[in-house]
């Protein structure tokens, strides 16, 4: 039975709230699925659904191609991290996991392992409740990894680590998909998941935004602004605004314009006799991707503001 | 930060695979359990606590009648010797009840729950561990305690020739039942955490089954207050702690414990019910 997660018209409701609403996507093996959606988009609800905590209200959820509730060894199936992370304070990490352990009867040797792979070793003794928001990361993974499972799903793996941590789990997530695992991690951090992730899962307010690859996805987004700066911005400005194009005048003189490309900026402003002395198109990055395609389906969202982007921070 | 910033060159997993059998199993279930219970402060405190106010209190209010020991051929006949040095247990009660609340209100305070059940999806085992522990850790704690404070409240109530020897008729079975009706108790406890999942709540109608359900049945009118209050929770249950229950007010001692385990076993298949079915 091959690994992986099929979500099939997935629905789930709290009183009159619904978190996840008609979901249908399939995690494949081999590869590190994103699964990313702004807070509150559902992906906690799905990934407890994922791991059999919380009932579906309609639809299903297949994990290695059972209920995950149907397993007989479900540490060996799948392994979980969810956010917040669930520890008995005066407990160790070593006893958290052993506990863990015994209920599959993973032996001893299997913890200890495991928590020289995470880098726990020296602090394994310890009461979990007084460790540091990246030591708990580390030892949530642990716990995800202890059955070496099939499906590996963590919510947010990468909070609170290091740069160093976060490195660290990059590569152990490419090396569990190189394993042939379906490694499947939510995160609500774009630029974060485009470097970790090969395939994206996309929500926003509990419905399917994306099921695409990475590459795909930034391509798919709206064309990036382009940043002009010229010896009449006025006039350029007059020439260029138009219906689908806006025009905003950046703080160090310079203008943004979104809905044209570049080449018809210059030749705009060759016809016009006007001299271009810049124009550069700005990257297009996941987290613009993101935000377009996400703008709908935010619940609560900071009134719209011009950002200010690195080179005016001077002034 | 852009999606053209190169990935780090992709680092082998350094986990080795683990392919030995995974297969959950009520008897696994129970040693998890038991790992989790000797490495939790709360159950060490409760369990120090049920030991200490059987002996102490046993103790105490042995001092205590002796000191003003009954007078009056009535009062001696009906003065019960063991239940003097057993009295501990009535304050105990509340420890082995908070000990089984704890067992599981802990796991949904902290969150662990969701660890626990995603390793048990059948989740009953889970339950089940932890009601065959709080039985075998309240028994282990107050049995010995028991005997103690007995012994204790004996030699002391002998001082005034008011002591009862363990082997008159009803007096080690009421020691003995000292200890069972705490683990029954620690099972109800079990259950209302279960049914409530917080720790307040459960500790709260622990109290109220206890003790407030009796107050309120005092209401009762004459003769209906007697019918009622020996099918009470404590009062039946503490039927097998009295070496002679008054048959008029009291059931008789294993009727009375049985229909005390029967309120715990509904109490846990409702939680049981709840555990089950629903979200984590």
């Amino acid at each position: 039975m091959s690994a992986s997660i099929e979500i099939r018209a997935l629905t789930k409701r709290y009183g009159t709230t619904t978190a996840v609403s008609d979901l249908t996507f399939t995690v494949r093996p081999g590869t590190v699925t994103g699964f990313l959606g702004p807070n509150g988009a559902g992906k906690s609800t799905t990934m407890r659904m994922i791991l059999g905590l919380d009932e579906p209200t309609s639809g299903s959820v297949l994990v290695n191609g059972r209920p995950p509730r149907a397993h007989t060894a479900p540490l060996r199936e799948v392994g979980g991290m969810l956010d917040p992370r669930g520890v008995y304070p005066s407990r160790s990490a070593y006893h958290h996991l052993l506990a863990l352990a015994q209920t599959s009867g993973i032996r001893r040797s299997r913890v200890d392992e495991v928590i020289d792979a995470v880098g726990l070793h020296s602090v394994a003794g310890r009461r979990a409740g007084g460790f540091s928001l990246g030591m708990g990361q580390r030892l949530g993974i642990a716990a995800a990894l202890l059955g070496d499972p099939a499906t590996v799903v963590l919510d947010e793996p990468v909070n609170g680590l290091d740069v160093e941590g976060i490195r660290w789990i990059r590569g152990l997530l490419h090396g569990l998909a190189a394993q042939g695992k379906t490694v499947f991690v939510s995160s609500h951090l774009m630029s974060e998941i485009a470097q970790t992730a090969t395939h994206l899962i996309v929500i926003g307010g509990g419905r399917l935004i994306a099921d695409t690859s990475v590459a795909e996805f930034i391509a798919t987004a709206a064309p990036p602004p382009v940043r002009v700066r010229s010896s009449d911005q006025h006039a350029l400005a007059g020439l260029l605004r138009s219906p689908g194009v806006t025009v905003t005048p950046a703080g160090d003189g310079s203008l943004t314009v979104a809905g044209l490309p570049a080449a018809q900026i210059g030749a705009a402003a060759a016809d016009a006799g006007i001299t271009v002395v810049e124009l550069a198109t700005e990257q297009a990055s996941l987290e613009d991707a993101f935000v377009d395609l996400t703008q709908d389906a935010v619940e609560f969202r900071a009134p719209a503001r011009p950002l200010a982007g690195p080179a005016f921070e001077e002034e | 930060m852009t999606a053209t910033t190169p990935n780090p060159a992709p680092v082998p997993a350094t986990l080795p695979a683990y392919l030995l059998s995974q297969r959950v199993t009520q008897a696994r279930v129970l040693r998890s359990e038991w790992t989790k219970l000797r490495t939790q402060l709360s159950t060490f405190w409760a369990l120090l606590a049920t030991m200490i106010l059987i002996t102490g209190f046993g103790i105490g209010y042995s001092l205590l009648r002796e000191a003003r020991p009954p007078h009056g051929a009535a009062a001696i006949a009906s003065f019960d010797p063991a239940a003097v040095s057993l009295s501990g247990m009535q304050l105990a009660q509340i420890a082995a009840g908070v000990l089984g609340v704890l067992l599981i209100t802990s796991e949904y305070a902290t969150g662990l729950i969701r660890t626990t059940i995603a390793a048990v999806p059948r989740r009953l085992p889970v339950l089940w561990g932890k009601a065959a522990l709080v039985v075998a850790a309240t028994v282990a704690a107050s049995l010995p305690a028991a005997f103690a404070a007995f012994l204790a409240g004996q030699s002391i109530l002998a001082r005034r020739h008011l002591s009862v020897p363990l082997s008159q008729p009803g007096v080690a079975r009421a020691v003995i039942g000292s200890a069972l009706y705490l683990a029954v108790a620690g099972l109800l406890g079990l259950g209302l955490g279960a049914l409530l999942r917080s720790t307040a709540a459960g500790i709260a109608a622990l109290f109220g089954l206890l003790f407030a359900v009796p107050l309120v049945a005092g209401f009762l009118p004459g003769s209906w207050a007697d019918d009622v209050s020996r099918y009470l929770p404590a009062q039946a249950g503490q039927a097998v702690t009295t070496v002679h229950p008054d048959p008029t007010t009291s059931l008789a001692p294993w009727t009375g414990f049985g229909v005390f385990c029967a309120y715990a076993a509904i109490l846990l298949g409702l939680a049981a019910l709840r555990v089950r079915r629903g979200d984590v």
